[in-house]
């Protein structure tokens, strides 16, 4: 049997190297959301709900959904309180 | 914490905590609560992943969704990872090795997210042994109520008379027979000084809960993760449906800061009137997996589905103080 390595020998394990940034979920969706800017009230519900960071906000002007990553679920649309939001196909 | 959108919206435009492209479902609840966990961050955190949805989806090989320091264990063991990752913590600033480099911080907060599986049933053990330890940390239960990633098998956190592939709905038997396990009062019973309930529909009461428990640690969150394909529930109506189970009732949110039981937001005012509860046929009506329960022949099964959370729901009010 070879020598045992301590543990300044042995490789880090499991390491993930890429961001899944890289990965664009975007295609998985049938319909998109989009945002009426005069309708919108500026509230940033679809913003907190959206469970892919899918929408960006500023904190400001009016939200801005990212296709390459917006899975199409609909919750935005769904909580917004003055109905901006239509799911578009 | 006084919780302001516009300004937790800029903060997570510097920096996210979780970022897009992890492959949680569409509509995922789970995902969600993730999110609000990392608006509640208050210093440098690391985060420690039970094995379960969120694990497996948001580190698929090569890729990380994750932007803060991320440590994967096992089911059973998460929390006494955690353990782990304090006491190295611990021993490296008793020992003064980094104290004068820069690049190294020493001081931050250790959370532990892992699912119903890896809470109820198989981690249930290495939780008690760190809250007995007294380790600091707050865990995160984000509750599914089943084993969602490896096909919907039922849990100690599925509800009674659910469907699952495990608890079928034959002509005899029809869904789970056992009610929901009480998880927080098991943590309770370990005298830390905080636990609490929360719903991702209640953000603001949420945000506030994670960030107290992170002030009071060790402490536990009991999340209430709503899975679309798993409940059998329409992508869009996640929300609706965690915000329904507020106010049915069936996961009232409510506060343990050392033992003592307060109710919080809409459970509160529920409390104080009565007529604002609403029958659990509202809650169950949007979830396929409740479908049956819904016929005519089994209104048997509704009606105790209903005594069983009403019992729950007289409990609390009970040990809150508000009877």
């Amino acid at each position: 049997m070879s020598e045992l390595k301590g543990w300044r020998e042995i490789p880090i394990g499991g390491v993930v190297p890429l961001s899944s940034l890289e990965y664009r979920t975007g295609d998985w969706k049938v319909f998109r959301p989009v945002i009426d800017e005069e309708k919108c009230v500026k509230c940033g519900n679809c913003w907190m709900f959206c469970p892919d960071s899918a929408i960006e906000w500023d904190g400001e002007g009016v939200p801005k959904p990212n296709y390459e990553y917006c899975k199409g679920c609909g919750v935005c649309a769904e909580e917004c309180p003055v109905k901006a939001i239509k799911m578009v196909r | 914490m006084a919780v302001n959108v516009r300004e937790l919206a800029k903060k997570m435009a510097q920096d996210p905590g979780i970022t897009s492209g992890h492959r949680l479902c569409a509509g995922c609840g789970p995902a969600i609560v993730m999110r609000h966990l990392m608006m509640a961050r208050r210093k440098p955190t690391v985060v420690v992943n039970a094995t379960g949805c969120v694990e497996v989806a948001t580190t698929i090989f090569p890729y990380t969704a994750w932007k803060v320091p991320w440590i994967h264990n096992a089911f059973e063991n998460a929390a006494a990872t955690a353990s782990g990752v304090v006491a190295a913590r611990n021993k490296l600033v008793r020992s003064e090795r980094f104290a004068d480099d820069p690049d190294v911080e020493m001081d931050y907060d250790v959370i532990v997210v892992g699912g119903d599986g890896g809470t109820y049933d198989i981690g249930l053990q290495s939780i008690s042994g760190a809250f007995e330890r007294g380790d600091k940390f707050m865990y995160v239960l984000y509750d599914n109520e089943a084993y969602m990633n490896t096909g919907i098998q039922r849990s100690g956190g599925t509800p009674f008379g659910a469907w699952t592939t495990t608890t079928p709905v034959g002509r005899k038997i029809k869904g789970k027979l056992a009610p929901k396990k009480p998880i927080v009062d098991i943590f309770v019973a370990h005298k830390i000084p905080y636990a609490a309930t929360v719903s991702p529909a209640f953000w603001v009461d949420e945000i506030q809960k994670f960030r107290k428990g992170l002030e009071n640690m060790p402490s536990f969150i009991h999340a209430f993760g709503v899975c679309p394909r798993g409940w059998r529930v329409a992508e869009n109506e996640t929300i609706e449906v965690a915000k329904l189970a507020v106010e049915t009732c069936v996961h009232p949110l409510y506060e343990v800061v050392e033992g003592e039981y307060r109710l919080t937001s809409v459970s509160k005012a529920i409390a104080r009137n009565p007529s604002k509860k609403k029958p659990v046929s509202e809650y169950i009506k949007y979830q396929g997996r409740f479908k049956h329960l819904l016929k005519p022949e089994n209104e048997k099964l509704l009606n105790e589905l209903q005594r069983q959370i009403d019992e729950r729901w007289n409990e609390l009010l009970k040990k809150a103080g508000e009877y």
